[in-house]
C-alpha cells in the first residue's frame, strides 16, 4: 500500500469483554483513506462490536484508537461524528412519516426555527447528488420510498453530517440484486472522491465485487488483512470459518416421485384492490425442489403464505395428494397435520418468539401435539429434552433450550426453526429465505440438509432472492415477476441471463 | 444497536429492580413526611406495627391484599396477551351485580351449592364484561384500553340505576340491596379458623383469600404451564409468530380479556360475599387500578403479584393505622406514598434498570 497519506482509521490492541464472552481481542486494523475496506466474519465474530466501538456506543476496555492519524478518544456517537465517522445501520434509523430533507437534518437542525436548516439541507442535498450521482427527490415522505432509497437516506444523513469515513452494517441484507448494484457503483464514487468506505458483510461476493481490501474477523480476533484482488471466495471462506468449506453444493440427479402439492389458478387481492397473485399454476413432486427466481416484491412471499394456510387465495385450488383442500383446511394448524411444514422467511417477525427461551421455540405451531404433554398442560422437561436432542442433531450452538432465544445467532435461530420444521416428517416444505442473515457455516449445513430432505423424497418450494442459491439448489425453477410464474426452467437448463430476463418479466411469447 | 435493550440478571430483574423502586419511593415519601413537619423513621414504624404488629393489623393486611391480588392478577393475565386492561373496575363491578343477584335470588339453596354457584356467577360476570371489549378488539380493532376505561363509566352507571330503581332494598333511601342470607356469604376468618383453636379476631378477612391465592397458583398453571398459556404468550410476544403457529390471535384476544375480567371479579367476591354482604355503590374502591401497579411491580408473575399486592396491603393497613395515630399524615398522604411507588414501580422502571445494569457491570469489574 502507498503511504501517501495517514490512515483514515487505526485501530490497535482493541479488546472488549461483556461478561463470559471476549467479543473483541487486541484487534487492530489499518483502513487507507479513499479506499473501500470489507470486514468479514461469521455472525459473532466481533464485527458489530468492533464498529461499535468504533462509533462510541461502547467504549473498548483496552486499546487505540487514531482517526487521521491522530490518537482520538470515541466515546458516543457524537464524538464519532465530530470526528467525521458516519454510521449506516442495518435497521435504518429513519422517521418513516417524514420528508427526506426533514430525516437528513434531524438532530442538525441548527436552531430553534426549522426553516434555516430545511433550506441549508436542500442546498447540501442538490449538491450530494451532483457529486455522488446519489439523486432522490427531497420532499418524498419516506416511508413511501422503496428500501433502496431509504438507504440512500441514510447514506445522504451521514455525508450531511460531514462524515470521511463510512461504516455500512450488513448494507446488502435488505436490499435486491440490482439495488445492491447501485449501492455497490455508489460506493466506488464515494471512494473516488476521497471518502473511505467500511463495509461489513458476510457475503463474500460483495467482498469480492467491491472492497479494496478485506479483514477477516474469527472469534472476536482479526485473522488476516488481505488485498481483495490477491484472495479468492474460498481463501476468505476457509479464513472465516477456520476450516474448508464447501461453496458448491453437491446434489446428485435424483428421478423425481409423484405429484404431491398442486395450485391451480391462485389469485390474491390485497385490501386496496392490489392483485398480488394473477393465476399461479404449481405444482411440487415428491424429491423435487422447485426454486422461484424473482426479485422480492413479486408474490413469491405472497405464494408461500397462501401455500401455508396463512392468507386465503381470492380465487383458485391447491390441491395435496389429489384431494382438494377445503377452506376449513387452509390454515396453519391443519396443514401442518397434513404433512406441509413452513420456515418462514422472516424468522424474527414470524418464525420465533425471540423473547421465548430455545425450548419453547421448538414446540410453536406444535403447542397441541398430545405427545408436549398430559391434557392441557405442556410438560417443560419433555420439551427441553426433546429440544435438547434435536439441537445436538442440528448443531445448534449453544446447546442450551433454556437460553432465550434472542440470543442466538442468526444461523443458530434458523438451524432452530429448521430442525423444528424438518423433525416432523413434513410431505410438502415451503422454505423461505432459508440462509438470510445465516454465517457461511450454517448456509452449508443448511443445503445439506435441505438436499438430504429432498432425497429422502419431500417435496420442497423454495423462495430466495439469492438467485446463486436458487440454481444451486433446485431441480426445477420458476420465475416470477408482478405475481405472475413467468417462466420455467430445468435447473441444468438454466443460466443466469436467461431467468434475469423472465424475473423482469419478458416472457418468450412477448419476445 | 443504538439504544441497546439493558439485559438485566434474571434476579436483578424480578427482584432487586422492584426493591430499588419501593426503597427510591419510600425516601421520597419519607421527604414528604419530613416536609410536614413528622419523623419518617416514626411514621415507618408506626405503619409497619399498624400493618404487621398484631393478629388484626395482619388480618386486615391481608384483607387487602386478597383485593389486589385479583385484580394484579387479572391485568398480569392479559398482559402476556400483549394487552392493557384497564377495566378491573368496571369487571368487578358487574362481577358484584352477578353476585348479588346469585345470593338472592338463589337464596333457597343451601349454602354449599349457593356460594359456589355466587362465586362462578362473579366469575362469569367480570367474564362476560372482559370479553366484550375483547371482541370489540379482536374484531373491530377499538382499542382495549379505550374500551375497558369507557366500560368503567357504563359499569358504574349501571349499578346506579339497578341499585336506586330495580334491585334496591324496598323502603330505603340508600341505593344498596337488602343484605345477603346469612348461609350466602363468605365465611371470615375469624369463624374458619376456630375449630383449630386459632383465635383470631373479627376482621373483614374471609375465605376469599383463600380463593386468591388458589388463583395464584392457577393463573402460575395457566400461563406458564398450560397450551392456552403458551397460545397467550405467544400471542402477547408475536402475533406475526402466533399467526404462523395457527393460534388465532383474534381468539386469544377474547379469551385472555374473558379470563382477565373473571379474575377482577375475585374483586367483588372478597367484597360483596365476604366483607359487605350486599350490593352497594363504588365498592371496588380503586383496587382495580392499583391492580395495574400490582401487575407491573410483580412483573406479570403470580410470585411477584403475590409480594406486589402484600406490600400494598401493608401500605393500605398501615396507612389506614398511622392516619389515626397522627392527625397531620392524612389518608390522603398515605394515598401520596402508595402513588409515588406506582410512579417508581410503575413508569419510572427505566430509570432504575439503567442504574442497576451500569452498578452491575462496575460489580463485575467489566
Amino acid at each position: 500500500m502507498t503511504a501517501q497519506s495517514a490512515p483514515a482509521i487505526e485501530l490497535s490492541g482493541i479488546s472488549k469483554r461483556f461478561g463470559p464472552v471476549q467479543a473483541n481481542r487486541d484487534v487492530s486494523l489499518s483502513v487507507a483513506a479513499g479506499s473501500i475496506h470489507g470486514i468479514v466474519g461469521e455472525n459473532g465474530a466481533g464485527k458489530s462490536t468492533l464498529m461499535s466501538i468504533l462509533y462510541g456506543f461502547y467504549e473498548a476496555d483496552s486499546g487505540e484508537v487514531a482517526i487521521g492519524g491522530r490518537p482520538r478518544r470515541i466515546r458516543s456517537p457524537a464524538d464519532a461524528i465530530a470526528a467525521g465517522i458516519g454510521m449506516v445501520h442495518q435497521h435504518f434509523m429513519l422517521v418513516e412519516t417524514l420528508s427526506v430533507v426533514e430525516n437528513v437534518v434531524l438532530g442538525a437542525e441548527g436552531g430553534a426555527w426549522l426553516s434555516g436548516g430545511v433550506s441549508r439541507a436542500r442546498a447540501e442535498l442538490a449538491r450530494l447528488a451532483q457529486d455522488y450521482g446519489l439523486a432522490i427527490d427531497p420532499d418524498a415522505i419516506v416511508g413511501e420510498l422503496s428500501v433502496g432509497f431509504q438507504q440512500r437516506v441514510e447514506i445522504l444523513k451521514a455525508l450531511y453530517r460531514g462524515a470521511q469515513i463510512l461504516i455500512l452494517d450488513e448494507p446488502t441484507a435488505v436490499l435486491t440484486p440490482p439495488e445492491a448494484d447501485q449501492l455497490f457503483s455508489l460506493l466506488r464514487a464515494l471512494r473516488d472522491q476521497g471518502k473511505t468506505v467500511i463495509l461489513i458483510t458476510h457475503k463474500l461476493r460483495e467482498i469480492m465485487e467491491v472492497t479494496d481490501r478485506v479483514s477477516v474477523m474469527r472469534r472476536g480476533e482479526m485473522v488476516a488483512h488481505l488485498a481483495t484482488s490477491e484472495t479468492s471466495p474460498p481463501e476468505l471462506a476457509e479464513a472465516m470459518v477456520g476450516r474448508r468449506v464447501l461453496l458448491q453444493v453437491e446434489k446428485a440427479p435424483r428421478p423425481r416421485g409423484a405429484k404431491v402439492l398442486e395450485a391451480i389458478g391462485l389469485d390474491l387481492v390485497d385490501a386496496r384492490g392490489v392483485a398480488l397473485l394473477s393465476g399461479v399454476n404449481l405444482t411440487l413432486h415428491a424429491g423435487e425442489i422447485v426454486g422461484i427466481a424473482g426479485v422480492a416484491g413479486n408474490g413469491q412471499s405472497e405464494l408461500i403464505e397462501v401455500l401455508a394456510g396463512l392468507s386465503h387465495p381470492s380465487r383458485g385450488v391447491v390441491r395435496l395428494g389429489g384431494q382438494i383442500l377445503s377452506s376449513a383446511d387452509r390454515n396453519p394448524a391443519c396443514l401442518r397435520k397434513l404433512g406441509v411444514m413452513h420456515i418462514p422467511e422472516d424468522r424474527h417477525r414470524t418464525g420465533l418468539v425471540t423473547a421465548f427461551p430455545a425450548a419453547e421455540n421448538s414446540i410453536l405451531g406444535y403447542q397441541d401435539d398430545p405427545a408436549l404433554g398430559p391434557g392441557p398442560f405442556l410438560s417443560p422437561s419433555t420439551i427441553a429434552a426433546r429440544a435438547r436432542e434435536t439441537f445436538a442433531a442440528y448443531d445448534v450452538r449453544p446447546p442450551d433450550p433454556e437460553l432465550k432465544t434472542a440470543k442466538f445467532s442468526g444461523g443458530n435461530q434458523q438451524k432452530i426453526v429448521l430442525a423444528r420444521e424438518i423433525e416432523r416428517a413434513p410431505k410438502v416444505l415451503l422454505v423461505g429465505q432459508p440462509t438470510r442473515g445465516v454465517d457461511i457455516g450454517a448456509i452449508e449445513f443448511i443445503h445439506r440438509r435441505l438436499i438430504a430432505l429432498r432425497d429422502a423424497g419431500v417435496a420442497i418450494l423454495l423462495v430466495s432472492v439469492e438467485l446463486e442459491e436458487v440454481m444451486a439448489l433446485s431441480d426445477r425453477i420458476l420465475a416470477m415477476c408482478g405475481g405472475r410464474i413467468t417462466g420455467e426452467r430445468m435447473a441444468e437448463a438454466a443460466d443466469e441471463r436467461d431467468l434475469g430476463l423472465l424475473m423482469a418479466g419478458v416472457t418468450e411469447e412477448a419476445a | 444497536m443504538s439504544a441497546a435493550p439493558i439485559d438485566l440478571p434474571r434476579w436483578a430483574d424480578t427482584a432487586l429492580v422492584p426493591l430499588v423502586s419501593v426503597a427510591a419511593a419510600l425516601v421520597i415519601a419519607g421527604l414528604v413526611v419530613l416536609g410536614i413537619g413528622e419523623s419518617p423513621l416514626e411514621a415507618t414504624a408506626l405503619l409497619l406495627r399498624g400493618a404487621l404488629g398484631s393478629a388484626e393489623g395482619i388480618s386486615f393486611t391481608l384483607y387487602y391484599t386478597t383485593n389486589f391480588i385479583f385484580t394484579g392478577l387479572a391485568v398480569a393475565v392479559a398482559f402476556h396477551a400483549g394487552l392493557f386492561n384497564i377495566g378491573g373496575e368496571g369487571q368487578a363491578t358487574i362481577a358484584g351485580i352477578f353476585a348479588a343477584l346469585a345470593c338472592l335470588w338463589l337464596a333457597p339453596l343451601p349454602g354449599v351449592l349457593l356460594v359456589p354457584l355466587a362465586v362462578l356467577a362473579a366469575a362469569g360476570g367480570g367474564a362476560l364484561y372482559g370479553l366484550i371489549p375483547g371482541w370489540l378488539q379482536a374484531t373491530r380493532g377499538s382499542h382495549v384500553v379505550i374500551t375497558t376505561i369507557m366500560f368503567n363509566f357504563l359499569a358504574a352507571t349501571l349499578t346506579v340505576y339497578l341499585l336506586v330503581e330495580v334491585i334496591g332494598k324496598p323502603g330505603s333511601m340508600q341505593p344498596e340491596t337488602a343484605e345477603f342470607a346469612s348461609h350466602a356469604i363468605l365465611t371470615p376468618m375469624h369463624r374458619l379458623l376456630a375449630p383449630l383453636g386459632v383465635k383470631l379476631p373479627a376482621t373483614p378477612l374471609n375465605s376469599a383469600f383463600l380463593l386468591a391465592l388458589a388463583a395464584l397458583v392457577a393463573v402460575w398453571a395457566l400461563i406458564f404451564r398450560s397450551r392456552l398459556g403458551y397460545a397467550i404468550r405467544t400471542v402477547g410476544a408475536n402475533p406475526g409468530a402466533a399467526a404462523y403457529a395457527g393460534i388465532s390471535p383474534a381468539r386469544i384476544t377474547m379469551v385472555a380479556m374473558a379470563i382477565s375480567g373473571a379474575l377482577a371479579g375475585g374483586l367483588a367476591v372478597n367484597e360483596v360475599m365476604g366483607v359487605q354482604h350486599r350490593l352497594l355503590l363504588d365498592f371496588t374502591a380503586g383496587y382495580g387500578f392499583v391492580g395495574i401497579a400490582v401487575a407491573l411491580m410483580g412483573r406479570g408473575h403470580p410470585v411477584g403479584v403475590a409480594l406486589a399486592a402484600l406490600l400494598f396491603g401493608v401500605l393500605y393497613q398501615g396507612g389506614a393505622e398511622l392516619s389515626f395515630d397522627k392527625p397531620a399524615i392524612t389518608r390522603d398522604m398515605v394515598v401520596v406514598i402508595g402513588g409515588v411507588i406506582i410512579l417508581f414501580a410503575g413508569a419510572l422502571d427505566g430509570l432504575f434498570r439503567r442504574v442497576v445494569a451500569s452498578l452491575l457491570r462496575i460489580g463485575r469489574g467489566d
